[in-house]
């Protein structure tokens, strides 16, 4: 028994790449078959359309639920995700960067770990309460208003909600609702790749370039901002990503159908898998571009 | 910096403070009294508990295919180069780059097309396929800053690599394999997204939330198990949080 223990050990081991298999194969199986099966599935789903008649899936590879995407409607939709999610990068990435910049540069060791601590936290703590949470923060009779009205800016909150296409009856069912909830839901996504990207760019850098005669905002705008630049695209990818394909925000903290919500509705109310799997192809090819 | 941070953690205390309102029907601010009788409500609710446990079982199930998948995958890529090793990383990535929508509405598709029915392992599978990258990123930040002579020493003195693998790199990684399942565990603990389209009629915890939320029966009590699920979330997130820093610490 022992022996051929070792024979076996001695056998992976004069074939490096036997064992690499071997160790590689499950986990490579399982998001092979279960994950790009899937997706492509997906794919194939997209291809076959629901007869509107019986209201059965037709098995039978066609181009016309793609067609049913391109109306103007759906176009609307889409157009609207996509702005939310851009609105929403460019605001997280303003936001994120003077934490993330304490963060990398002036915190010491101890309050830089709570710091990290304090951003991670809410990151990986429950989404959907996260969400929920905005939805009792924003309600009519809910947290804003109250304190809105004790600094007597109602006329404000009034005359933003009155703005046509952002606003709505209350915080909860606007635009601007939605927006505040992506940001404040996506903010530690943004927040800890520009930190990780700040605190790799050198101080000497930034000495030097100030010892040559730049102003300090020349100096970040020439130096810290192009060296921070991947972190603000990795966390741009999350962020955007995340918010195109978000179905549960814009259900409770909207007014307007996102590409989540339809893709939702058409898969859970209306049984029509070809269209949803048509539509998610839409976020990935945003996210492709 | 002070404000960002509270505009992260506000939030939680404004649920907080909804969970032991006495006002059941709206959100009115501020309530109009305090009580801990909605506590004892929840506590009671059998459909609360039946969630809570299929919640258990499905993250408890879901870590311990993340652990071996994600565990063999790192030890593969950390071991060699070879062809198509960033492919190997980019496709375990993948399913928490992409939208979770997409992941759901494919596993969905995939299901519906050869038609297996919904289960308590379908909601599995699909929990496990994005915790994968979780306990793979951090066992592979463990194994870099492993020595490999530790391993060849192993072996020279005549281990098996089933032994070496017990008594040298398990040792090592075990830290690192905790914390990982902690963060996948968290991650399938509170997951929606995927879980509605892969659950059926079944309801984990996070999607009884999710529909109290749109047919609205006795909120406070939805208050009290947001606020439960914040907090059994965090404990495995802060314990994970000091097991990989303690790793750090250790490196000289």
């Amino acid at each position: 028994m022992r022996s051929r223990r070792r024979a076996f050990a001695t056998f992976f081991f004069l074939r490096p790449r036997l064992a690499l298999l071997a160790l590689i194969a499950p986990p490579l199986l399982w998001l092979g078959v279960v994950y790009l099966g899937s997706l492509f599935s997906l794919l194939v789903q997209s291809l076959f359309h629901l007869d509107g008649f019986t209201g059965r899936v037709v098995r039978r590879v066609s181009l016309a639920t793609y067609g049913d995407l391109f109306t103007r409607a759906n176009m609307d939709i889409v157009v609207r995700t996509a702005t939310m999610a851009a609105a929403v990068t460019v605001a997280t990435a303003l936001l994120a960067f003077p934490p993330a910049y304490y963060m990398a540069r002036y915190a010491p060791p101890k309050i830089k770990a709570a710091l990290a601590l304090g951003i991670l936290l809410p990151l990986w703590s429950s989404y959907l309460v996260r969400v929920y949470s905005w939805k009792l923060i924003l309600a009519r009779e809910g947290v804003v208003s109250w304190f809105v009205e004790r600094a007597r800016l109602t006329w404000l909150l009034d005359a933003l909600l009155g703005l046509p296409g952002i606003g709505g009856p209350s915080l909860s069912v606007s635009a601007i609702g939605t927006f505040l909830a992506f940001v404040y839901v996506w903010l530690p996504y943004m927040i800890l790749p520009v930190a990780a990207a700040l605190e790799r760019v050198p101080p000497s850098l930034l000495e030097a370039s100030s010892d040559l005669g730049a102003r300090p905002a020349q100096t970040f705008r020439r130096v810290t901002l192009p060296l921070a630049f991947p972190g603000l695209v990795a966390g741009s990818i999350f962020t955007f990503s995340l918010t195109l394909g978000d179905y549960i925000t814009p259900q409770y903290v909207a007014n307007s159908q996102f590409i989540g919500n339809v893709v939702y509705e058409s898969q859970g109310v209306a049984n029509n898998i070809p269209f949803a799997a048509a539509f998610s192809v839409v976020p990935i090819g945003i996210m492709a571009i | 910096m002070i404000g960002v941070l509270l505009f992260l953690h506000l939030p939680f205390a404004v649920i907080m403070l909804y969970a032991l309102t006495t006002e059941d029907a709206s959100f009115r601010f501020p309530p109009p009294g305090l009580t801990l009788d909605w506590f004892q409500v929840a506590w009671n609710r059998p459909d609360i508990w039946a969630a809570l446990g299929l919640s258990l079982r499905v993250a408890g199930a879901a870590t311990a295919v993340a652990l071996a998948l994600g565990t063999l995958a790192a030890l593969a890529v950390h071991r060699s180069r070879f062809f198509g090793r960033e492919a190997v990383s980019f496709l375990l990535l993948l399913p928490i780059a992409l939208p979770g929508i997409v992941t759901g509405i494919a596993l969905r598709s995939a299901m519906g097309l050869i038609g297996i029915p919904f289960s308590f392992w379908t909601i599995v599978a699909g929990h496990a396929t994005f915790c994968v990258v979780v306990v793979y990123n951090n066992v592979l930040a463990r194994l870099r800053r492993t020595a490999a002579s530790q391993v060849e020493a192993s072996m020279d003195l005549g281990a098996t690599p089933m032994q070496t693998f017990r008594h040298v790199v398990l040792p090592h990684i075990a830290t690192a394999l905790v914390a990982g399942g902690m963060l996948a565990f968290a991650l399938s603990f509170d997951e929606v997204i995927v879980t509605t389209f892969t659950a059926g009629q079944q309801e984990t915890l996070p999607v009884w939330i999710f529909s109290q939320l749109t047919k609205p029966r006795q909120r406070p009590v939805t208050n009290v198990v947001a606020v439960f699920v914040v907090l059994s979330t965090s404990i495995p997130i802060l314990l994970a949080h000091l097991l990989t820093r303690e790793g750090t610490r250790k490196e000289p």
